[in-house]
């Protein structure tokens, strides 16, 4: 029988930085979000039209 | 020619990862990897090239163009940070960034700079311009490939040629405006070409030990300080005249031209001090000095750029 699986108790400040890393990939996810939103309404119909 | 071994190096210094497989990183320790004080100067220029290109461009794709800027020079920052941690572990300037001390792996300082450098090229392509989405990749290849994986270890010109991708932002924003590439939009590549070597070597003069100790063949390092010293003022010679040609061209005012002209001759001035000033703590106060000089040289011209645009505009808002 295989043994108990090993595991990583992290510390409090591994995990408090954790949450931060966490926090920020959202927040930077949620801005994207939101900038295509807003191009798509500044540019309304023209969205696909991208000059070269 | 001095070519250093990469790998040679990399043996030499103690390995980079932490001990444990759990990140320690926090936020500030990715945004240090992405060179916040060298993303000021970048979106600076970028954002004078946006505004005097000629045409116009909506105030949030203007925006969402600098950000996409912004971010690709904190890629390229980063891949730069994850190549060189070797070497800036032993350089007393570069010891306490986020890989060599260890707060941030060199395989998440890689991954963060590929996402960066991904999202800021597709999203620029998408939202603004194929165009300036093109050019901001050529810029982060440039700067990652050419300059520091291929140049940086082995030519004291590293700086030279590898200027040329920070002189591409001013470029970067005109084509998100216009969609092209022209002359005027050249011109400011090339007062930031120029500007490199002597803002650089200055620097350099000031800690060629650091760069001795790492085996970066920079200019003091590889032909001696007295060689660099010449070469400071040679290249502030061919940069003071370049700062005129906006408004030899034309896209540039009788302000700016009096602006470039004494700024040229101040940085000239400096240089020749550098130039005279050969040992101990006045050699040190003269590059010290060029070095900071440079900078407000580049951000002079290129805020009188900037004013000469927003004057007839403040002047019509004033006739109204």
């Amino acid at each position: 029988m295989a043994g108990e699986p090993e595991r990583v108790t992290l510390t409090p400040e591994q995990l408090r930085r954790r949450r931060a890393r966490s926090i920020a990939i959202a927040l930077a996810l949620a801005a994207l979000v939101i900038l295509f939103y807003i191009v798509t309404l500044v540019k309304g119909p023209g969205v696909l039209n991208r000059p070269i | 020619m001095t070519d250093i071994s990469a790998v040679d190096r990399r043996e030499k210094v103690a390995p980079l990862a932490p001990a444990g497989l759990i990140s320690e990183a926090g936020v500030g320790d990715y945004l240090a990897l992405m060179k916040p004080r060298v993303m000021s100067l970048v979106v600076f220029t970028a954002f004078v090239g946006l505004m005097i290109a000629p045409g116009h461009i909506h105030p949030v794709l203007g925006f969402t163009a600098l950000l996409c800027i912004a971010i690709g020079a904190g890629a390229a920052g980063a891949l730069n940070m994850w190549y060189d941690a070797d070497i800036d572990a032993i350089m007393t300037r570069t010891a306490s960034r986020p890989i060599p001390s260890r707060r941030v792996t060199p395989g998440e300082a890689a991954g963060f700079g590929l996402t960066l450098g991904g999202f800021s090229v597709g999203v620029l392509a998408l939202l603004v311009s194929w165009l300036a989405a093109a050019l901001l990749a050529f810029t982060i290849f440039f700067y990652v490939v050419i300059y520091t994986v291929w140049l940086k270890r082995r030519t004291p010109q590293n700086i030279v040629i590898g200027g040329a991708a920070g002189a591409l932002p001013p470029m970067i924003g005109w084509a998100a405006v216009t969609g092209s590439v022209s002359l005027e939009s050249f011109l400011l590549f090339l007062i930031i070409f120029l500007w490199t070597p002597p803002h650089f070597w200055a620097l350099s003069l000031l800690r060629a030990d650091d760069y001795a100790r790492a085996q970066v063949p920079m200019l003091p390092v590889v032909a001696g300080p007295r060689e660099t010293r010449r070469q400071i003022v040679l290249y502030s010679l061919l940069l003071a005249p370049a700062g005129l040609t906006p408004w030899l061209f034309g896209s540039a005012g009788v302000l700016y031209a009096v602006t470039a002209a004494v700024a040229g001759v101040l940085m000239i001035a400096l240089s020749w001090r550098v130039n005279r000033a050969h040992e101990g703590e006045g050699a040190d106060r003269a590059a010290r000095g060029l070095f900071s000089y440079s900078i407000l040289y580049l951000f002079t011209l290129f805020a009188m750029l900037l004013i000469e645009r927003g004057l007839p505009i403040l002047a019509g808002h004033a006739a109204i």
